[in-house]
């Protein structure tokens, strides 16, 4: 039997695989890492109806042309890019299925940041301490290049139609929670105020490690600026560098780190923060751990969630490009995932 | 605010987000602290505590992440505490044992070419700077910041000099950097705040190797004064000595 393979024909800049990270590494340095946005991940397992674990594409503003080598399932999620299937546009937050030989092309975001391309089956490359997840800043894995030839797992929901889901915005920026920290109580209480006042954006410079935030007005300094001895650091904590400027903490953040933080993002914010486009209108509330709680919904939920409101995808006859899979595979075809 | 210093059997606990809780044992560096922060970790690993994903170590401090869906913040500090008032600074001690390593380094010159100037603020000679470094045997305080990456210390009081105010915009991978009574051993090229001393051809993180990461907190470190000479040579060997070092101990 022969593995299904995508073969890469074009790719945008850091397109890399992702599942949901190593965590159990923090005490040798190394950040959990894993998928920038969480939801996206879920999203994509309900869809195909697999496992959360699985590995997925993750295609910060850009996608790729993609050629699969046998029939298999694919689902679009996260960041809406552009995206055609031989020509035909396919529909974002849906499955499709793809017959060998077809192209899949992908190209730029139209809203958010990263759009994430999922695999029946997911993708199988190599696993390091427990995960596929490509860690740039650690140096584990590189960026998908043209020319890789992906390998894709065994995929038991080869006959399963297409689904589709209506998911929650979290494109366009808003108010995200934030939780105090090690460091919250070192910015006085007008500092905090004043933060909470103030309207944020995403600079471009950034990347899975962390990303600047671009404000009008005075600088966010400590009361205190001592230094502080470097305590642990995790995604969606927001640090102020030695010039009281803001930096949101992404998947790839160092594990430990010196500069104070005024809070951390709520997990269930995080996908929102990163999803956010450069200009987009961002604002920050503080929270209470009690609160946080009352609305905290873990991942494990969120997904179940997903599954439960995914439906069958209906598309107009049009652009039915693959309407000939469809048939054969519900009729005959099982055979190469049990040789 | 006024706080009362956090101690060692009564650390300051903070939560950090919604998915973890910091023990700190000590606001400055002292080893009780440190002893204390790595041994209160080893105490948590040794439990299966429902919810509990990971634990670390800072400097002074033992971090906890959980998930919250599967334990509550005040049950598990409450826990935590149970547990910390059966921890003993002196349980120190991985649970594989504590190791020595002898690390090869080349000192001063392009290697290290503000060893003069660190030197000088711990009040020796260039010469006295190397021989006093390599007569301590300093421990993995912490690892942290980049995967592997160690913070060795600590050296004896003259060497409590601070970070430079400026930042070096790059160190090698490698390299030996030295500030407040500690040295780092860069995994990676990086720019710095600390005074770079030295460098070396060990690698503190081996994607490749079946035990990645080289060093574990706890562990012993001599670093061993080479010349450049002897260093090239060890860059060229290719039997995957890991830059000329040697490791006795542990199990």
């Amino acid at each position: 039997m022969t593995q299904p393979t995508l073969r890469v024909d074009r790719i945008g800049p850091a397109v890399t695989v992702q599942d949901l990270g190593r965590p159990g590494q923090l005490a040798m340095g190394l950040s959990q890492g894993g998928a920038a946005d969480r939801y996206a991940i879920a999203e994509g397992a309900a869809l195909l109806g697999q496992d959360l674990g699985l590995a997925a594409l993750e295609m910060p503003g850009f996608g790729g042309d993609f050629v699969a080598s046998a029939p298999l399932r694919i689902a679009l999620t996260g960041a809406p890019m552009t995206a055609t299937m031989d020509g035909a546009a396919l529909q974002w937050n849906a499955s499709h299925y793809v017959a060998a030989g077809q192209r899949l092309r992908i190209g730029a975001v139209i809203s958010g940041a990263y759009g994430y391309l999922h695999i029946g089956g997911g993708f199988a490359t190599p696993k390091f301490l427990n995960s596929r997840s490509a860690h740039l800043a650690g140096g584990i894995g590189a960026p998908v290049a043209v020319g890789d030839v992906l390998p894709v797992g065994p995929d038991s929901g080869l006959d399963q139609p297409g689904y589709m889901l209506d998911v929650v915005d979290r494109f366009s920026g808003g108010t995200l929670r934030l939780l105090p920290g090690v460091h919250t109580d070192l910015f006085g209480p007008e500092i905090r105020a004043r933060f909470a006042a103030t309207r944020f954006t995403k600079t471009p410079r950034g990347n899975r490690q962390g990303v600047e935030l671009a404000f009008d007005g005075a600088p966010f300094a400590t009361e205190q600026q001592l230094s502080v001895l470097s305590e642990p650091m995790l995604p969606g904590d927001i640090q102020m560098t030695g010039q009281g400027m803001p930096y949101v903490l992404l998947p790839e953040c160092q594990t430990t780190g010196g500069y104070p933080r005024i809070g951390t993002v709520m997990p269930d914010d995080v996908p929102k923060l990163v999803q956010a486009a450069p200009g987009v209108a961002l604002r920050f509330a503080f929270t209470s751990h009690t609160e946080a709680m009352a609305q905290h919904r873990s991942l494990d939920a969120f997904a179940a969630e997903m599954h439960s409101k995914r439906r069958a995808l209906i598309r107009k006859p049009n652009e039915i490009a693959d309407l000939l899979g469809y048939q054969l595979i519900s009729g005959m075809i099982t055979g190469w995932e049990q040789e | 605010m006024t706080v009362d210093a956090p101690s060692l059997h009564d650390p300051l606990i903070r939560p950090i987000g919604l998915t973890g809780v910091l023990f700190t044992f000590s606001d400055v560096l002292t080893d009780d602290a440190n002893h204390m922060a790595l041994a209160f970790r080893a105490q948590i690993e040794s439990q299966a505590i429902a919810g509990v994903i990971e634990t670390s170590t800072s400097l002074t401090s033992t971090y906890v992440s959980y998930d919250p869906c599967a334990v509550g913040l005040n049950p598990l500090i409450a826990r935590l505490k149970d547990l910390l008032s059966q921890t003993k600074p002196s349980s120190l001690g991985s649970p594989m044992g504590r190791r020595l390593w002898r690390i090869p380094t080349v000192f001063g010159g392009d290697a290290g070419p503000q060893l003069a100037e660190a030197a000088a603020m711990a009040g020796l000679s260039p010469k006295q700077a190397i021989d006093e470094i390599a007569a301590t045997t300093v421990r993995v305080l912490t690892i942290g910041f980049a995967p592997g990456q160690p913070y060795l210390g600590p050296l004896p009081q003259n060497w409590n000099v601070p970070r430079q105010s400026g930042l070096t915009a790059q160190v090698p991978a490698g390299a030996i950097a030295v500030a407040i009574r500690q040295m780092v051993l860069f995994n990676a090229a990086s720019p710095t705040g600390w005074r770079l001393i030295g460098q070396t051809a060990f690698r503190v993180f081996r994607p490749e190797a079946t035990d990645p990461f080289s060093l574990r907190p706890g562990d012993e470190v001599q670093l061993v004064p080479v010349s450049q000479r002897e260093m090239s040579a060890l860059r060229a060997r290719q039997d995957g000595s890991n830059g000329g070092a040697s490791c006795e101990g542990g199990s």
